[in-house]
């Protein structure tokens, strides 16, 4: 019997570390033969922590929202299914896991990310092998072709053209960088496939390195992913001692290794020639293409970067052949893609499916729609790049192009899910704020340009808006776009294009009527007590953090307007049977 | 040259450049000496020794690898993860991502600004704790969420996140006091 806990990030955060402490112990208390093994993330973040039991004969359950308690139950029970606690079984998966086809996933939550045994078992490096020693790197190029690969980390360019042209450069040193700078605020699909399944990747690299003909991998990832680094690590060094990667892979002339590099924190260094730039000991600023890294990359010398998810599907399309990837996913856009669902989502976490599933059956299908049943208002699709795509438009399937046409962008996949106590003018300030502290202040059109948008904004949010600041946002957006070199001008004013695009009327009301919609605009609301629904309890007196509640008991309460900072903790801790709290 | 902090740091206790240890770096320095582009590896080898980037060490980074000193403190202050001040002996990171951004982020911050007594980006009297902001941690689907010193907490509540600072105080005053004991 097997025993997974899942430890990924969240998985710890959630008290995993605890419940596989109460596991072992159990165990030992026991003097049971059971295996106790850790995972990454199986996607599930809402259960989190989780606990897979792998019966002999095969079968899988898994407890979901684990407690130590639940542990001493489980065992208690001596391993029989405690039926209230399962989340999901192999043979009839949990809606959130039925949906999915998993690719880029395939191996997150079902191994240890840190045994190259477990990984090897699961099929691993067999792309590789059959790559070196059974294609040319003309025929590995037209694999990928044939599958339709697109760039997972924003922009959706072809793959294999990338590589081709890598290839088709004069120059013999080539360096392979894996673009693991995942910025997007909102998306976590790189940080989990490097925690859950961090040789998929270096798999991927070598195979990268092969067509393109690099005997270097450079993983550029963030400072801010601690145990995606660890482990990513351990598994280079797995993969060095076992003959993967180094001199003569698999007893072939192909020698390929990876080093990690650790970016420092800049959201630029997303953007490739930023990335280049860093890597090299600079400030981590853009410059003009072309030349194009594959011509002119790290140290000048001909570069093939791609995201971690790009690279986590490569071995999967040389096992199963680029048509059996191309066979999902629509015209365009292939295969599968992975979503990071958060927000004011019910499940959230990330599922892998199909290209041209529907937005609708993404959130509501595979997310289980909005968290305390509030109204679906928009999604936030690309990050600070992206968009916000409303109501209206739920039923977009999600490929490159449809997304492109709402007005957001793929991006790298991140899903934030808003309802109607969201401000979509305090978003867009949100986003601004990031994308303005995040400019590298090279071209001036984004540099002063985001710093003036975010200060219209915070005019409105603050209620001081004026007639006409709709119309100067979009014509100084409309420049920053034009006059940007790089990806995070271009797309900075998005947030603030789709939101006056689509909810408009929210930014009418900030500015005419002084007033929030969604009432989260702290300068235009204002917080009372009705006295008829009052009954003094005194809940809100106990909690206000600035005492300015007053009343006696039993006789209803007055907020002092004066002094309060409308915090909305009254709001929270009024019974919701009195309801007495209100705001306008 | 003098200390950024002009003899007195953030945690109010004299602060000079005598009082950093220049050999410390020695290892680092041998390593990376003559290796292209490998300023940002110096630079965040140095910041796990001594916190912080202080101003001694990037003159001493400058002399001992031949780059200058204007492209140094250029990266330095380029990127967020490098400080020029010291930090605390915790530093929080809370989460300003989109996730936790819808899901109430601010009122957290509001929460521990009150219960440290600091304002973003500062430290504590005391130098335990710095609460500093993080472009996004990842862990959207636990939003809102902060990491303290590479651990994660989500989902908080205002109630969960003093009780989270109230914990570590609690040990660290228990541990103090054990020191002393000793």
């Amino acid at each position: 019997m097997i025993i997974r806990i899942g430890l990924g990030s969240c998985g710890i955060a959630a008290g995993g570390l605890q419940v596989w402490d109460a596991v072992k112990e159990e165990i030992d208390l026991r003097g049971l033969d059971i295996h106790l093994e850790q995972t990454g993330c199986i996607g599930m973040c809402h259960h989190e922590p989780l606990l897979d039991i792998i019966y002999d004969d095969g079968k899988i359950i898994t407890y979901g929202s684990v407690s130590p308690e639940m542990v001493k139950e489980i065992f208690s029970e001596e391993m029989t299914p405690v039926d209230k606690y399962i989340i999901s079984t192999d043979d009839k998966p949990n809606d959130f896991l039925a949906g999915q086809v998993r690719v880029a996933l395939r191996n997150c939550g079902v191994m240890d990310p840190e045994s190259i045994d477990d990984y090897i078992k699961n099929g691993g490096y067999k792309a590789i092998g059959k790559v070196v020693s059974e294609m040319s790197p003309e025929q590995l190029i037209e694999e990928i072709k044939i599958s339709g690969l697109r760039g997972r980390g924003g922009a959706g360019f072809p793959t294999w053209f990338k590589w081709n042209a890598t290839r088709q450069e004069k120059n013999p040193d080539k360096y392979v960088v894996c673009n693991a700078d995942e910025g997007d605020p909102g998306a976590f699909m790189d940080r989990s496939v490097l925690e859950g399944d961090p040789h998929s990747v270096i798999e991927g690299m070598a195979i990268a390195g092969f067509a393109i003909g690099a005997q270097t991998g450079i993983v550029y990832a963030r400072a801010e992913y601690p145990l995606a680094i660890r482990r990513l690590e351990i598994a280079i060094k797995q993969a060095q001692d076992k003959g993967m990667l180094g001199k003569n892979i698999m007893g072939t002339s192909f020698c390929f290794d990876i080093a990690v590099k650790q970016g420092a924190g800049a959201f630029v260094c997303g953007e490739e020639t930023a990335l280049i730039a860093s890597l090299e000991g600079e400030r981590g600023m853009p410059r003009l293409k072309p030349p194009f890294p594959s011509q002119h990359g790290y140290w000048d010398k001909p570069t093939n970067i791609n995201n971690v998810e790009t690279f986590a599907n490569v071995p999967w399309i040389i096992n199963s052949g680029g048509s059996a990837f191309a066979a999902m996913g629509t015209e365009d856009s292939k295969g599968t893609k992975v979503f990071a669902l958060a927000g004011r989502i019910k499940r959230g976490g990330l599922v892998e499916v199909p290209m041209g599933m529907s937005l609708r059956d993404i959130i509501f299908g595979l997310g289980g729609g909005i968290k305390d049943d509030k109204k679906f208002k928009a999604v936030q699709m690309g990050g600070p790049s992206g968009g916000c795509i409303p109501e209206s438009l739920i039923d977009t399937p999600v490929d490159y192009q449809s997304i492109r046409n709402t007005g957001a962008f793929m991006g790298s996949g991140g899903m934030v899910v808003v309802d109607d106590t969201t401000c979509m003018v305090d978003l867009a300030r949100y986003f601004l704020k990031f994308t303005q502290s995040e400019s590298c202040g090279k071209c001036v059109q984004c540099r002063i340009g985001t710093k003036r948008m975010l200060e219209i904004l915070e005019r409105l949010c603050a209620g001081k808006g004026k007639t006409g600041d709709i119309e100067l946002l979009l014509n100084l957006g409309n420049q920053i776009i034009e006059g940007s070199l790089c990806g995070l001008g271009q797309g900075a004013p998005n947030p603030v294009i789709t939101t006056i695009k689509y909810f408009r009327h929210e930014y009418e009301a900030h500015i005419n009527d002084k007033k929030c919609p969604a009432q989260q605009c702290k300068a235009l609301i204002t917080y009372h007590i009705d006295p008829d629904l009052c009954k003094g309890c005194g809940l809100c007196v106990k909690k206000c953090p600035v005492d300015c509640i007053a009343g006696e008991k039993k006789q209803p309460h007055v907020i002092e307007s004066s002094k309060c900072i409308k915090c909305g903790t009254c709001l929270e801790v009024c019974p919701s049977k009195f309801g007495a709290v209100v705001v306008e | 040259m003098t200390c950024c902090c002009q003899g007195e740091n953030n945690a109010g206790e004299k602060c000079t450049s005598s009082s950093i240890d220049l050999h410390l770096l020695e290892d680092v320095i041998g390593n990376y000496r003559g290796v292209e582009g490998s300023l940002i590896s110096v630079l965040q080898k140095a910041q796990d020794i001594y916190g912080y980037l202080p101003i001694s060490v990037l003159q001493h980074i400058s002399d001992n690898m031949g780059v200058k000193r204007a492209k140094i403190y250029g990266v330095a202050t380029f990127y967020t993860q490098f400080r020029l001040n010291p930090m605390g002996k915790y530093i929080i990171l809370l989460c300003q991502g989109t996730a936790c951004h819808v899901n109430g982020s601010e009122k957290i911050e509001t929460a521990l600004c009150d219960e440290l007594k600091v304002k973003m980006g500062e430290t504590t009297a005391d130098g335990i704790f710095t609460l500093n902001e993080a472009a996004c941690l990842g862990c959207c689907s636990l939003a809102p969420v902060m990491m303290i010193n590479g651990r994660a907490y989500g989902p908080l509540t205002p109630d969960k996140a003093r009780n989270i600072i109230r914990e570590i105080y609690d040990r660290e005053k228990e541990s103090s006091r054990e020191e002393v004991g000793a």
